[in-house]
Order: C-alpha cells, then structure tokens, then sequence
C-alpha cells in the first residue's frame, strides 16, 4: 500500500490533517471545559472593579492601557521616546489615535 | 478512476521530481514551515487573548470617570460624585481607590486596590499569585510596606487569588481604606476615579456627554472603550512582531518567487523530455502544479499544527521575552485556546495560493516551447 510515492504523502497528509483536527477538537473542549472558571474570573472583575489585565507591569501605561494618560506614550517629557518593550509590543490604544478628546 | 489513476501517476512523477532534488527542497520546506509557524503563534496568541479580554472585561465597570489636569490623571473628589448623581440615568456612582506601588527589593511594580470586601479589613491583604512568588510570602506571612511619609506599615497576606485568575490577578495587592489611605497619603474625601452604573445602556454616550460637559476637567471611559483598546493593541497587524517577521516574510518571499517562477536549466530539460514522449502541456503543468502543492500544504499544515503547540501546550515560549518586556512580575497563565476559522484560511490562502500559482506560469511556458529547442539548451 505504501510502496507508492503518492500513497504515502497522501497518507502524510491525512495524518496531518486528522491531528490538526484532533488540536480544534481540544480547542473546542477548553473552551467548553473553563466556562466556569471564566465566569468566575467576570465576576472577580466585577467585584474588584477591574479595567485591564496585568500583563505588562512594567509602566503604568502598559499595566492599565485602557486608563492610560491621552499624552501616552510622550508622558515623561514631550520629546521623550517610548522607552517600554511591551510599550512598543502593543499598538497605542485607538482613543489616543483619535484626533481631539474623546 | 481512469482520471484519479492519472492524477495519481502525475503527484507520483512530481514527488520523484522533488526527491531528485530533495536538499533544496527540503530547505525550502523548513524555511516555509518556520514563516507559517511564526505567523500563526501570532495569529493564535492575539486572537486567545484578545478574546478572553473581550469576555472577563465584560465585568468592568460600565463608566469610568477621571480627572485629568495638565494631561495627568489626577485625584478626585467626592463633590464630584454629588454633581454625577445629579445626572438623570445614573443609578450609582461609587469611589474608586487603586494605585502602583513599587517595591525597591524586588524591583516589581503591585497595583493596590482598595475594593468593597477588603475596605474594611485594616492590617491584612489579599495579593496575587505573582506577588505572592516575586515576594517570596504565603498565605498568613506578612509584608512590608514603605508608606510615602517613610514609615513602614507591615500587613498581614490573608489570602492569595488563585492561579486561573492570574491574568487579572497576578501584580494585585487588595488592601483595605485605612491602609491605601495611610500608604500613599490620600486625603478622605479624594479617591482615584470614580465608576457609574447607568440605568438604561442604549444612554451611556448620553451620560459621558453630559459628564464631559458639566465637569470640563473629567474624561470618561466607557466599558466599550476599554474593549475595543483590547482590541486594537492585540490586532495582529499593529504588534511590532509583526514588523519584525514582516521582513523574514518578505525576503522569504523573494525567495520562494524566485524558486517557484523561473525554471532551471535542469527543469526545463525534463519538461522538454516530458512533451517529446507525448506528454500535453496540461499535463506538465498539472504536475508542476502537484509540486508546488506539495511544499506549500505540507509547509502549511506543518507550520499551524507547531504554532498551536507552540501557544497552547508550550506556553509561547519563543514570545515570553517580548511579552515579558521589563516587566519584573508577569503572570503565569495558559491561554484559553481561541481558534478564529477566518485566520487559519486567511493564512491558507496567503501561503498555499501565491506558491502554488507561482509555479504554473514558468512551467506554461516551458511547456509550450518546441521539445526539441529546449533539449538543445
């Protein structure tokens, strides 16, 4: 069955396919399997009144993106560069792209 | 079947052609798999996380208000509530007190948060897992804190958020009034900002308006906002990752063009021997077709198959040192897997597509010239 050279790529490609499957099955079944926990974590941010998630705590801009000062990201000196990594990982939030106050 | 037999016979010829000249193509296939892989962890890490953003920030609060002077958020007081509760559809407005505070030992930054269960437990915290691990404290130890006149104020760590929770949770320290007001010198009566719950949601840009209007020195956030600013720094297209690859993608780019659209020598050789033992044009292309078919799925499947390890089982290990930036404290969390079906085609036809057309154009030509002028080359 394999002695063909298309028999075994087309096998190759099977198997790929089925794992890749097999990988948005898992998706699918943790999303399904953390509902709890993520309705959990609504309602810690609810009681804790959160705005932001603490994935960059090197700068206040960064730790709360959504909260940070319009003058973001020149707010240590008006001709000061963005100096943070994750400053520049991360585009600058879309109020502060606006023109004028939002 | 005479049709499937043919087609058969035609991949089998493309893959003895690749094989003649198996190193050069294996070293495309990997480069190939390496560009695919790299966009995908892209694309499968800002997708999970712009996701989860999107559902456990549903939880913030409706309206934020600050107030802002010479372009810095500033501390507001509480006469302000009175003037927004006077607003008609605001059902309550509630004082907020947070903060930053950096600890010169560990070089991390907390944010302290004063909330409706901690506000009245004077001398202990809760505090996030991160915390909890850059400090090196467990549950019932305690920590020092340096208060902004220099006096120490030592609190007991009553609790520790849980490790799923780390994504919110990880820098926070939930600490009483009392202690934020004694720690960082806040006056009574002044607090960081303000949220608001309005009666009716279709009437939240109503209200921001009137708040901007009756006090001009505020600036309202509203809970959409905060979502799309999730949204907007995790597009794909705006993350300096992107820029970086971007030209890895473009050199790999003219690397593959080249490969894919001009023949070599050898190459047209074989399509010459091909059409002179009666092989049509149709079926030359087919078959170099098939080849570039075989790169490009096998570089495609292979590449999103390891970014989803990558991401989901291997915690984006090639990706921690720029999300980490100078952060001392950063979460430890494992990404929900979010898989967006528009992205994985979106990126099937940007990687399979332009290769495989690539390569049908030279081979036309190649296979329209007289057999016996090509074998003379």
């Amino acid at each position: 069955m394999l002695q063909r050279k298309s028999n075994i790529f087309l096998w190759c490609v099977a198997a790929n396919i089925l794992v890749l499957t097999l990988l948005f099955t898992h998706a699918y079944i943790e999303q399904k399997k953390v509902l709890p926990s993520l309705v959990q974590r609504i309602n810690m941010v609810n009681d804790l009144q959160l705005t932001d998630l603490s994935l960059f705590t090197d700068a206040r801009y960064t730790r709360h993106p959504s909260m940070a000062d319009l003058n973001t990201a020149f707010q240590d000196h008006p001709l000061s560069l963005e100096h943070f990594p994750s400053g520049t990982f991360i585009a600058p939030p879309r109020h502060l792209m606006r023109n004028g106050l939002d | 079947m005479v049709w499937i037999e043919k087609q058969r016979n035609i991949l089998d010829f493309a893959l003895s052609s690749l094989l003649r000249r198996w190193g050069k193509n294996l070293a495309l296939v990997i480069v190939y798999t390496l560009i695919v892989f790299i966009l995908a962890s892209i694309f499968f890490l800002s997708h999970s996380i712009k996701k989860e953003a999107s559902i456990v920030l549903q939880g913030s609060p409706e309206v934020v208000v600050q107030r802002v002077i010479a372009g810095r958020h500033e501390l507001i007081l509480e006469r302000y509530m009175d003037d927004i509760r006077k607003i008609p559809g605001v059902l309550a407005v509630k004082g907020r007190l947070w903060g930053y505070y950096f600890e010169p030992a560990t070089g991390a930054n907390y944010t302290v948060v004063v909330t409706d269960a901690s506000r009245e437990k004077a001398g202990s915290i809760t505090i996030g897992a991160g915390v909890a691990r850059v400090a090196g404290v467990q549950k019932e130890d305690t920590m020092p804190f340096k208060s902004s006149d220099g006096t120490y104020t030592t609190l007991e760590v009553a609790d520790i958020f849980s490790h799923e929770s780390e994504l919110i949770s990880s820098d926070l320290v939930e600490i009483s009034e009392e202690d934020f007001r004694k720690l960082f010198s806040i006056p009574e009566g002044s607090f960081t900002d303000m949220t608001l719950r309005v009666r009716n949601k279709n009437e939240l840009n109503v209200v921001a308006d009137k708040i901007r209007r009756y006090l001009p020195d505020t600036r309202p956030i509203l809970r959409d906002e905060i979502l799309r600013t999730y949204e907007a720094i995790f597009d794909w297209r705006g993350g300096l990752l992107v820029v970086i690859f971007t030209g890895a993608i473009l050199a790999f780019a003219i690397f593959a063009w080249d490969k894919a659209s001009s023949l070599s020598f050898e190459e047209k050789r074989e399509i010459g021997i091909l059409k002179a033992v009666g092989w049509e044009t149709s079926e030359v292309i087919t078959m170099k077709s098939c080849e570039g078919i075989i790169i490009s799925l096998s570089a495609f499947l292979l590449g999103v198959i390891l970014a989803y390890i990558h991401v989901f089982f291997g915690s984006f290990f090639f990706f921690t040192f720029v999300l980490k930036g100078w952060s001392v404290l950063y979460p430890r969390f494992t990404l929900i897997p979010y898989v967006d079906p528009y992205q994985i085609c979106a990126l099937f036809f940007l990687t399979v597509a332009p290769y495989t057309a690539a390569t049908i154009i030279p081979s036309w030509r190649a296979a329209t010239i007289d057999p016996d002028s090509v074998m003379r080359l």
